[in-house]
């Protein structure tokens, strides 16, 4: 693939429809906007099928100087692949999400998704720490006019509640960057991941871009804004935001956090596991007592991630591939969901819960889809749902039996508050006359779930197609992890041997010799 | 003194006097009805006047070369670079004028009038010596010059009352600043000897006398109130908001890079010594600016207002390159001043496109409702205009930001940066408010009027400079304003 700088057409092709889109009619836009994601998403298969697994650590480097003050270079690692495999096999399905749920201003909508994913395809790629901030920021422009424009009611509020406190949560890390690339001498994040930053620095740099990734996962307390968000923003908008804007911090801590600042990492290991251990209990509890379908989603998606922060800190090989993991199968999952939500939506018009019930009887297709969609969501063997969360579980189990005991209730909760739901909707008596009447999926929809669903399978089934991309990075961050790694409390520790051998039965000498004088009188 | 290398040095100069004496006669015979062909000559004269600037700026022109009339004026790099801003401003003032004044938005006075390229002229003459500036009495002399020529800018419209009111309020408080300026000066003078950058510099090392610490402090407030920055900022927005819209576009921009320019020469060449006593007036200043800009511009209603706190706001981030005390400092000042203009250029020739039928202007939120609907072209130039002043990369408001930001920390100013930077935050509220109500709310459908080519082609010219396109030109922006800061600081 040497020449052919395929990242950056990865890039231009979306970029090339979003202009086009904003000089079209509506179907026109449609259309063009799919055109050019499934062409993105070839060459996304293109991309995936020329990594050579093993081979060099960062693959299609591309690198111009374009720019005073940092350099235009572009570069993949095994993590970015799948992640950027995720951000273009999503776009498809999200503006096939749209085709009819949007009448008004398709060419603006089309051209603002087709951006995203532009700059979702930069994020992951830039190799250069301001160019991955350029990127990463400016994600911000199109989210906000796709919440404020086709949002709900209350999509104002939300998409400025969005822009403003994602924009607070980054400025921060900016002035971390300035101060690291002048220590460093260099901005290229590879070099980056490789320097040793003084240790009362890193202290102070690891809590800036705390600031920003913890607000981007969201972790709890700085998740406020997602429920907002996720709920006023249109089905193709809260995909995209569940499905890949949310693994921006996931992957900002694995990219920055952890390689760059690994002492302070550890250092701050508990902060993360505490904030975890709340998000994943509180918001599962939140979760269990919603009334809107997608605020229910939302506020797991918000527990899902807290696993993946969990296993991101675990500095250990299961964790961090778990991370990853979970982060693919909830992009997936999350974003499966969301569509569903948006499937019944677009024939009710109402996110209420108790509008629904009985689907499984006049949407059979619809609930089966539905219940696979759940079942992962829970972690159920054989869907992706559970490797993530088996992998993470067992990496955090190694550094804290009491993280893991209390993340483990995350699933618990969450197949009570995903069952409910189901139950709720698709079974039950039927009481809406309305909700009975609907028909179910049709073409489009499942040209829209299928893909989802094989992919969720096929990574429940054989997750080795999805670790051995990102085995070698995973290693070689744990490698530069192992000097922090904190102190474990599950291994079994070798004490000195005992005196007496475990099975001796204990005897005080003075009964022994009664004994034997008893036996003597014999 | 070599009067013919004195005179090569102001070459542009002396094309802008020639110009605006021969159009001012012009004007006085022909009158009005010659008023286009005079402000397409004022274009010409300001493109000539530019082009002479080229070479020196290439080459990076400094030292004792650069000295024209025994020390009075220096024609260096630094100078040359805001030259040339000033000027493209000048004549983007110029371009946009006779769609305003052609229109029922000039009220009674309607048609385009000749005095406005003349008075443009003569003010840009002001600020070309101001920012050559290397005496005193030199740098009063220009500063005066177009101090004078806004105020009549600013009441133009005679029989508007608010453009008179303008006027004069921009008059008493500007007369105000140059009194306050011209005692701070006074006192240097008593101090020192003398009224010559070098001099004045030889009087003020070592221990810094009270005397000359009032001179100090009263030439500072003075600057600031020609910049417009807090505490010094309460005539901004009367004066942008009253001043017809052109005129605004013109003190938003030209007398900006002027001020903020002479205000540089004036701290690093004469107070070059006294570093740490003018730093932290120019530190709080630039905080103050920054976080009452954004305040202020959170609950107003009128755009011209908005975007007056929004340069007060501008003026902050721009001060803090200078609060940086160094090279890179500087360099990064005159990077965003470039991006600055462009912005501000751009923005208000917006605000002269949204117009009704007959040609009023409309200046209010409630009135761009739905913009993007009815008008979709002006309010994606708005978009990326207002996205771009709030700092939001790919736009390159955010270079603008990032290389100050950038100078800050490499120069261990952290904590002040943070402070800066969160204050930002503040400001993009107020600038997203604009794409809310363009975007998100109903259409009002009152923008209806045309706009003339001249909108069209400046609205377009700055959209793409500050769109990712802009990027291209960051390493010659960067090599040119490294030149100039260079320059600068060769000098002292």
């Amino acid at each position: 693939m040497d020449g052919l700088p395929i990242l950056t057409i990865m890039m231009l092709v979306p970029l090339a429809g979003a202009i086009a889109c904003l000089f079209v009619g509506a179907s026109a836009a449609r259309w063009s906007a799919l055109i050019a994601t499934l062409a993105t998403f070839a060459l996304g298969v293109m991309l995936w099928a020329g990594y050579e697994i093993g081979g060099e650590q960062w693959q299609f480097t591309e690198r111009a100087d374009l720019v005073a003050g940092f350099s235009y270079a572009l570069g993949i690692d095994g993590i970015s692949l799948l992640l950027i495999m995720l951000s273009v096999f999503l776009m498809p399905i999200c503006i096939l999400a749209s085709w009819g749920a949007i009448q008004k201003r398709v060419g603006e909508y089309m051209s603002a998704f087709l951006f995203m994913e532009t700059l979702m395809i930069g994020t992951f790629a830039a190799q250069d720490i301001f160019l991955f901030y350029v990127f990463f920021e400016a994600g911000l422009i199109p989210m906000y006019l796709i919440i404020g424009v086709w949002g709900g009611d209350n999509r104002i509020y939300a998409s400025y509640k969005f822009f403003l406190y994602t924009l607070f949560g980054s400025v921060l890390m900016l002035i971390a960057m300035f101060w690291m690339v002048a220590e460093a001498g260099t901005s290229d994040i590879p070099t980056l991941m490789q320097y040793d930053f003084p240790a009362g620095a890193q202290t102070w740099l690891w809590l800036a871009f705390f600031a920003s990734f913890a607000v981007k996962v969201p972790m709890w307390p700085f998740h406020t804004w997602l429920p907002d968000a996720h709920v006023q923003a249109p089905t193709a908008g809260s995909v995209i935001l569940a499905g890949v804007l949310l693994k921006l911090g996931g992957y900002g801590f694995l990219r920055f956090s952890l390689p760059m600042f690994p002492q302070a990492s550890a250092d701050f290991a508990w902060l993360v596991f505490a904030l975890s251990m709340v998000a994943v209990v509180y918001t599962s509890l939140v979760a269990l007592v919603q009334h809107d379908m997608k605020k229910l989603i939302a506020y797991s998606s918000v527990a899902h991630m807290a696993i993946v922060t969990v296993g991101l800190f675990a500095f250990n090989v299961q964790g961090l591939e778990g991370a990853v993991i979970i982060m693919l199968s909830h992009g997936l999952v999350s974003g499966a969901l969301f569509l569903c939500v948006g499937v019944i939506y677009d024939r009710l018009h109402t996110r209420e819960i108790d509008r629904y019930g009985a689907l499984s009887n006049n949407m059979p297709y619809y609930a089966l889809f539905f219940l696979l969609f759940t079942m992962a969501s829970i972690g159920l063997p054989g869907t992706s749902g559970f490797v993530g969360e088996f992998l993470s579980l067992a990496g955090i189990y190694q550094v804290s039996t009491t993280v893991a005991l209390i993340c483990t209730t995350g699933i618990i909760l969450g197949a009570a508050y995903m069952l409910y739901l189901y139950r709720r909707v698709a079974f039950g008596p039927e009481k809406n006359e309305d909700a009975q009447a609907m028909s179910d999926i049709t073409a489009r929809e499942w040209a829209m779930m299928v893909p989802i669903a094989a992919a969720v399978m096929w990574m429940g089934v054989y997750p080795e197609s999805f670790l051995a991309p990102m085995r070698d990075d995973i290693a070689a961050l744990d490698a530069r992890l192992a000097s922090a790694a904190p102190e474990s409390d599950s291994q079994l520790a070798v004490g000195a041997p005992k005196a007496e051998p475990a099975n001796a039965v204990p005897y005080f000498e003075s009964a022994y010799q009664t004994d034997n004088g008893k036996d003597d009188e014999h | 003194m070599d009067f013919a290398s004195s005179f090569a040095l102001i070459t542009p100069e002396l094309i802008l006097t020639g110009a605006g004496l021969v159009l001012l006669l012009w004007t006085a015979w022909a009158g009005d009805k010659a008023a286009r062909a005079i402000s397409l000559v004022a274009v010409l004269a300001f493109f000539a006047a530019g082009v002479t600037l080229v070479p020196g700026l290439h080459t990076g022109a400094t030292g004792p070369d650069t000295l024209a009339f025994g020390g009075l004026l220096k024609a260096d790099s630094f100078a040359l670079f805001s030259k040339a801003l000033i000027y493209l401003a000048a004549i983007g003032c110029l371009l946009v004028a006779p769609g305003f004044f052609n229109s029922e938005a000039a009220g009674a006075e309607r048609g385009m009038r000749s005095e406005y390229s003349v008075l443009i002229l003569f003010a840009a003459l002001g600020m070309s010596i101001m920012v050559s500036a290397n005496d005193f009495m030199a740098l009063y002399l220009g500063l005066e010059l177009n101090s004078l020529s806004a105020y009549v800018l600013a009441s133009i419209l005679r029989a508007d009352t608010r453009s008179a009111e303008a006027g004069l309020k921009y008059f008493v408080l500007g007369a105000l600043a140059s009194g306050i300026l011209l005692y701070g000066m006074s006192l240097l003078y008593g101090f020192t000897g003398g009224t010559d950058f070098a001099g004045v510099r030889a009087g003020l090392t070592g221990e810094l006398g009270t005397g000359a610490l009032f001179g100090l402090i009263f030439v500072m407030a003075g600057l600031a109130f020609k910049i417009a920055a807090v505490p010094f900022h309460m005539w901004t927005p009367d004066v942008y908001e009253g001043a017809p819209t052109p005129v605004t576009a013109f003190f938003a921009t030209a007398p900006k890079v002027a001020a903020v320019a002479l205000t540089a020469r004036v701290v690093f060449e004469v107070f070059g010594a006294q570093v740490d006593a003018w730093r932290q007036i120019v530190m709080f200043t630039a905080l103050a600016s920054i976080v009452f800009g954004a305040l202020g511009a959170i609950g107003q209603e009128n755009l011209k207002r908005l975007l007056a706190y929004s340069s007060i706001n501008n003026v902050g981030f721009i001060l803090l390159g200078l609060a940086v005390a160094n090279e890179a400092g500087a360099a990064s000042m005159l990077i965003y001043l470039f991006i600055y203009v462009a912005m501000s250029l751009g923005s208000f020739t917006a605000l002269l496109m949204l117009r009704s039928e007959s040609g009023d202007l409309y200046e209010t939120f409630g009135d761009i409702s739905g913009l993007a609907v009815t008008r979709p072209a002006i309010a994606w130039g708005l978009l990326l205009l207002m996205f771009s002043l709030a700092g939001i990369p790919p736009l390159l408001g955010f270079y603008s930001k990032f290389v100050v930001f950038q100078a800050l920390v490499e120069a261990e100013l952290i904590a002040f940066a943070a402070i800066a930077i969160a204050a930002s935050v503040i400001g993009a509220f107020y600038y997203i408010k604009f794409v809310k109500v363009m975007f998100f709310d109903e259409p009002t459908d009152l923008v209806t009027g045309k706009s003339g080519a001249a909108h069209w082609a400046l609205l377009g010219l700055t959209a793409a400079i500050i769109s990712p396109l802009g990027y291209l030109l960051t390493p010659s922006l960067n090599d040119l304003a490294g030149k100039a800061a260079s320059a600068l600081f060769l000098a002292v």
